[in-house]
C-alpha cells in the first residue's frame, strides 16, 4: 500500500499542475463559491453564455486542454483522447478538482463518446467523436422518465420503425443541461412485448428535430439544471441507433472502461472544508457563530470523512490499475460521497450561525459568497440522482455481499 | 499510489489467516476468558515460530526485519481471530521502544528474547488519572546512573500478570523517563481487573520498584510519542480485523436465518444495515493503513500525527457501529453467551477505548486542523 506518488506519477502531477497554472483562464480562477453552484451546467453553459468574457474563457480552456488530448483524457489516442492510464486519469482529475478547474465536454466525453467507441459503427464515430472533442457539440442524457426513476428499465418512451426512420413519442425527465446541449442520447422502447430489459434501444437524437421540445424544471435552489423533454412524432434516422435494436439497455449500461473513482468530488469537499477553515480564521471572522463549541468537532469529523472518501476513490483506481473490475465498491463511493456532501454543507452552514441562511452571495452579510447555504440545498438531490442511495445500498447488499434479492 | 497489498504482504496475510483459523479457535478464545494467565503459552510459542513477535525486530537481533505496514497486516488478522494475550503489549510496548531508544546492550539482551517468545513485555503508561498525554505521568522515577527506582500506581496495564518486563513511564526531575522493569520483584504488585472484554488489564502498584533506564533521563515522552502512535495504529488494525469478522459472521447469518418464509437478508432493512457495515469496515481499513503507511515511510511529523489521530477517531466509532449492527441483525440469539458474535461486541469496546476513543482523537484532529 502506498499513498505516495511514484516518480512517474509525481512528474505527471507536476505537468498537470503547471498546465493549469499557465493555461486556466482568469475567469475560472479564484471564482467565488457561488459560481460553482452552477456546476450541473458548468462549462457547457459557459460556451453559450451571453457574456463574451465567459464564452472566450470556455473556448480558450477547451482549446488548451485539446492540445494535450485532455478534453477526453480517458479515450484511446486513436479516437483523439489522451489514452491516459487509470492512475494518470486519477491524478488529472484530482488536480483539476484541486484547482477548481472545470472539466470540458460533459456527457459527450463521459458517456456518448465512450459508448460509440465500444458500440458505434465507424461512420457514427467519425460523425460524432471529432465534434465532441472540439467542444462543438454538447450532449445530454435522456434516460429517466416520470414513471421510471430507480426502476429505469420500465421506461415507456416509444419508438416505432417507419422505413429508414424511427418515430419517437413520449417524455423524458431530469434531462440535465439539455438547454445547453445540441444532441441527446436516449433509451427508448422499441419492442413493448419483449421482457422489459430486452425491448429497449439506444438512440442519438438531434435536439433540433421537429416535434422535440424542452420545458425547464426549476429546482428548489431556484436554478435551472434540468428539463422535461417531450417527443411528438420525432423522426430519428435509423442510422442513429447505437448497437443492435432492442439491445439498448446493455449499450446504455456498458461499464465504460475509465476512471470513475469520484476522486474529483473527494478533493472538492476536502478543499472546500479547508478553504472554510482558513476563511474562519481571517476576514470573515464576524460571521463565525460565537458558540462554535460543537461545530469544531463536526469539522474534525468532516475532515476525517473526506479522507475516508479519498481512500475509497483511491481504492477504486487501485483495483482498476490491477485489472480488477470494481463491484460494490463503486456504489460505496456514490453513497458515501453524496452523504458526505450533505454533511459538509450542513457543517459549513452551521459554522456561520444566523448568517448561514443568507442566500444572496452579493449581500454584505454573506459568508463566503453564500456557498455553504447554497450547497446545503444543492446537495439534496445528490443522494437521489444516479441511482438513489437506497438503490446503492441494495446493490451493495445483493451484488456485493451476495444477500438474496427481496 | 496503490491500495493493494504487495506479494509479500499477501503471503503474510494468507499465512496468518490459515494459521490462526487452525490454532486460535473460538474455543481457545473462550477458554482464555476464564484463564488466569489470559493467554495460551503453546499458541504464544507457535506464533514466535512463525516469526510474529520478532516481525518488526531487525534480523541482527533475531527478528524478521519487516516494517510497520507488515505488522499492521498481521494485526488485522489477529483481530479477526480475536487472538488473546500479550502480543501487542510485547511488540508495541516492549520491542518498539527498545528498538527506538535502547542501548546496543539492551537491544542484544531483550530483542532476541522477544523474538523467540521467551520474554513477555508490557507498557505501563496510564495511571488512575486515565490520561494519555504527558501530564498523566505522575509515577515518581528516581534516576541514579542507569538504574531507576519507581513509585506510583499504573492502571489499565495490559497483561501485566504474565509480563516478564514492563516499560514503565515515570517522572524524574528531568521529566518523563522510561525504565525497563522486571515484573517479578518485591516492589511490583499486580492485580488484574475484570473488564468488558474479559481481557487482562491490571492495576500495577510500584513500591520502590527497580528498573534500568531506557533512553535518556527526561527523554521518555519523546520516545513514547512514537510508541503511542504505533500502538494506536496497532489497536486500529486489530479493530479492523475484528469488525471485518463480525460483519462476515453477520452477513452469513442474514443469508441463513429464515423468517416469514425467506432469509432475513432479503429484507431491505437488513440489507441496508449490511451495506453500512461493509462501508464502515472498509473505511476503517484504509484510514488505518494510511496511518500505518505514514509511520512506516516516515512521512512529515504533522502529517503522520494527523493520520494517526484520524484513524483512531474514525475506527473507534465505525467499528462500534459495525458490532452494534451485528448484534441487531442477529436478534435474540446474538445476546446469548454461547453464540460467538458477542465475543466481538465486548472486545470492540476495549479497542475503542485503548489509547483514546473517538472523542479524544477528534478533539486533537480539531486542534491540528486549526480549530
Amino acid at each position: 500500500m502506498d499513498w505516495g506518488d511514484s516518480t512517474e506519477q509525481a512528474a505527471f502531477r507536476a505537468q498537470v499542475q503547471q498546465f493549469i497554472r499557465e493555461r486556466l483562464p482568469e475567469h475560472y480562477r479564484n471564482s467565488e463559491g457561488a459560481d460553482s453552484v452552477e456546476e450541473t451546467a458548468g462549462w457547457q453553459a459557459d460556451r453559450k453564455s451571453d457574456d463574451p468574457v465567459v464564452r472566450a474563457a470556455a473556448k480558450d480552456w477547451a482549446d488548451a486542454l485539446a492540445e494535450h488530448g485532455w478534453i477526453a483524457p480517458a479515450w484511446p489516442k486513436q479516437y483523439g483522447g489522451a489514452g491516459l492510464s487509470y492512475m494518470e486519469q486519477f491524478i488529472f482529475n484530482a488536480e483539476m478538482a484541486q484547482a477548481n478547474a472545470p472539466a470540458v465536454g460533459g456527457m459527450g466525453v463521459s458517456m456518448m463518446g465512450p459508448t460509440l467507441i465500444v458500440h458505434g459503427t465507424e461512420e457514427q464515430r467519425q460523425e460524432h467523436l471529432p465534434r465532441i472533442l472540439s467542444g462543438e457539440v454538447a450532449w445530454a442524457q435522456g434516460y429517466s422518465e416520470p414513471g421510471s426513476g430507480s426502476d429505469l428499465a420500465s421506461l415507456q418512451t416509444r419508438a416505432v420503425r417507419d422505413g429508414d426512420e424511427w418515430v419517437v413519442n413520449g417524455q423524458k425527465i431530469w434531462t440535465s443541461g439539455a438547454h445547453f446541449a445540441d444532441w441527446l442520447f436516449a433509451l427508448v422502447r422499441s419492442d413493448p412485448d419483449a421482457p422489459k430489459h430486452r425491448g429497449i434501444s439506444f438512440m442519438m437524437i438531434d435536439l433540433k428535430t421537429p416535434g422535440l421540445s424542452l420545458r425547464p424544471i426549476i429546482d428548489m435552489a431556484g436554478k435551472h439544471p434540468f428539463n422535461e423533454t417531450f417527443f411528438e412524432d420525432v423522426r430519428v434516422p435509423a442510422k442513429n441507433m447505437v448497437g443492435e435494436e432492442n439491445r439498448g439497455w446493455y449499450v446504455g449500461m456498458t461499464l465504460l472502461d475509465f476512471e470513475r473513482s469520484g476522486v474529483g468530488l473527494a478533493i472538492q469537499y476536502r478543499r472546500g472544508l479547508y478553504d472554510q477553515l482558513e476563511e474562519m480564521k481571517g476576514k470573515s471572522q464576524p460571521f463565525v457563530r460565537p458558540d462554535l463549541g460543537a461545530v469544531r468537532l463536526e469539522f474534525a469529523d468532516r475532515a476525517i470523512e473526506a479522507e475516508i472518501l479519498y481512500n475509497f476513490a483511491l481504492r477504486i483506481v487501485s483495483m482498476n490499475s490491477r485489472g480488477i473490475v470494481p463491484n460494490y465498491e463503486a456504489s460505496v463511493n456514490k453513497m458515501y460521497g453524496s452523504e458526505l456532501h450533505q454533511r459538509v454543507a450542513r457543517t459549513g452552514t452551521k459554522a456561520w450561525g444566523l448568517y448561514g441562511q443568507v442566500w444572496d452571495p452579493k449581500s454584505a452579510y454573506s459568508p463566503m459568497g453564500s456557498t455553504h447555504v447554497q450547497d446545503y440545498v444543492v446537495s439534496v438531490p445528490h443522494t437521489i440522482f444516479s441511482g438513489s442511495n437506497e438503490i446503492q445500498r441494495n446493490v451493495i447488499a445483493t451484488r456485493g455481499l451476495g444477500l438474496p434479492r427481496g | 499510489m496503490d491500495l493493494g497489498l504487495t506479494e509479500t504482504q499477501e503471503l503474510l496475510k494468507n499465512a496468518a489467516r490459515e494459521f490462526l483459523e487452525n490454532e486460535c479457535s473460538e474455543t481457545l478464545v473462550r477458554e482464555m476468558e476464564e484463564d488466569e494467565r489470559g493467554y495460551s503459552p503453546a499458541l504464544w510459542q507457535q506464533m514466535a515460530e512463525q516469526g510474529w513477535q520478532g516481525l518488526l525486530i531487525p534480523e541482527a537481533y533475531g527478528g524478521a526485519g519487516f516494517d510497520f505496514m507488515d505488522l499492521t497486516i498481521l494485526l488485522e488478522e489477529m483481530g479477526r481471530a480475536l487472538v488473546p494475550g500479550p502480543f501487542m503489549p510485547t511488540v508495541l510496548g516492549g520491542a518498539v521502544p527498545i528498538i527506538a531508544a535502547g542501548t546496543e546492550a539492551q537491544k542484544q539482551q531483550y530483542l532476541p528474547k522477544i523474538a523467540s517468545g521467551e520474554s513477555i513485555f508490557t507498557l505501563a503508561l496510564t495511571e488512575p488519572s486515565a490520561r494519555f498525554d504527558e501530564s498523566g505521568i505522575e509515577t515518581r522515577a528516581e534516576v541514579s546512573g542507569t538504574s531507576v527506582t519507581l513509585t506510583g500506581t499504573k492502571l489499565f496495564i495490559a497483561d501485566a500478570q504474565v509480563a516478564d518486563f514492563m516499560v514503565v513511564a515515570g517522572r524524574s526531575a528531568q521529566g518523563v523517563t522510561l525504565a525497563i522493569v522486571p515484573t517479578r520483584q518485591p516492589g511490583v504488585h499486580v492485580t488484574p481487573l475484570t473488564t468488558i472484554a474479559s481481557d487482562k488489564q491490571c492495576e500495577v502498584v510500584l513500591d520502590g520498584a527497580q528498573g534500568e533506564l531506557l533512553g535518556a533521563d527526561g527523554a521518555g515522552w519523546e520516545i513514547l510519542r512514537g510508541v503511542i502512535r504505533r500502538y494506536t495504529v496497532a489497536e486500529c488494525a486489530y479493530l479492523v480485523g475484528l469488525a471485518q469478522m463480525d460483519f462476515e459472521i453477520t452477513v452469513d447469518y442474514a443469508k441463513e436465518r429464515v423468517q416469514f418464509g425467506r432469509p432475513i437478508g432479503s429484507f431491505q432493512a437488513i440489507q441496508h444495515k449490511c451495506a453500512d457495515m461493509v462501508t464502515d469496515v472498509d473505511g476503517c481499513r484504509f484510514i488505518t493503513y494510511k496511518a500505518a503507511w505514514a509511520l512506516a515511510t516516515d512521512q512529515p511529523d504533522a502529517e503522520a500525527a494527523l493520520a494517526v489521530h484520524m484513524a483512531k477517531a474514525w475506527t473507534s466509532e465505525a467499528s462500534r457501529r459495525v458490532v452494534a449492527h451485528g448484534q441487531q441483525i442477529h436478534g435474540g440469539i446474538g445476546y446469548t453467551r454461547d453464540y460467538k458474535i458477542q465475543l466481538f461486541f465486548r472486545r470492540q469496546k476495549r479497542g475503542e477505548l485503548a489509547f483514546g476513543d473517538a472523542d479524544y482523537h477528534r478533539e486533537i484532529v480539531a486542534q491540528r486542523i486549526g480549530l
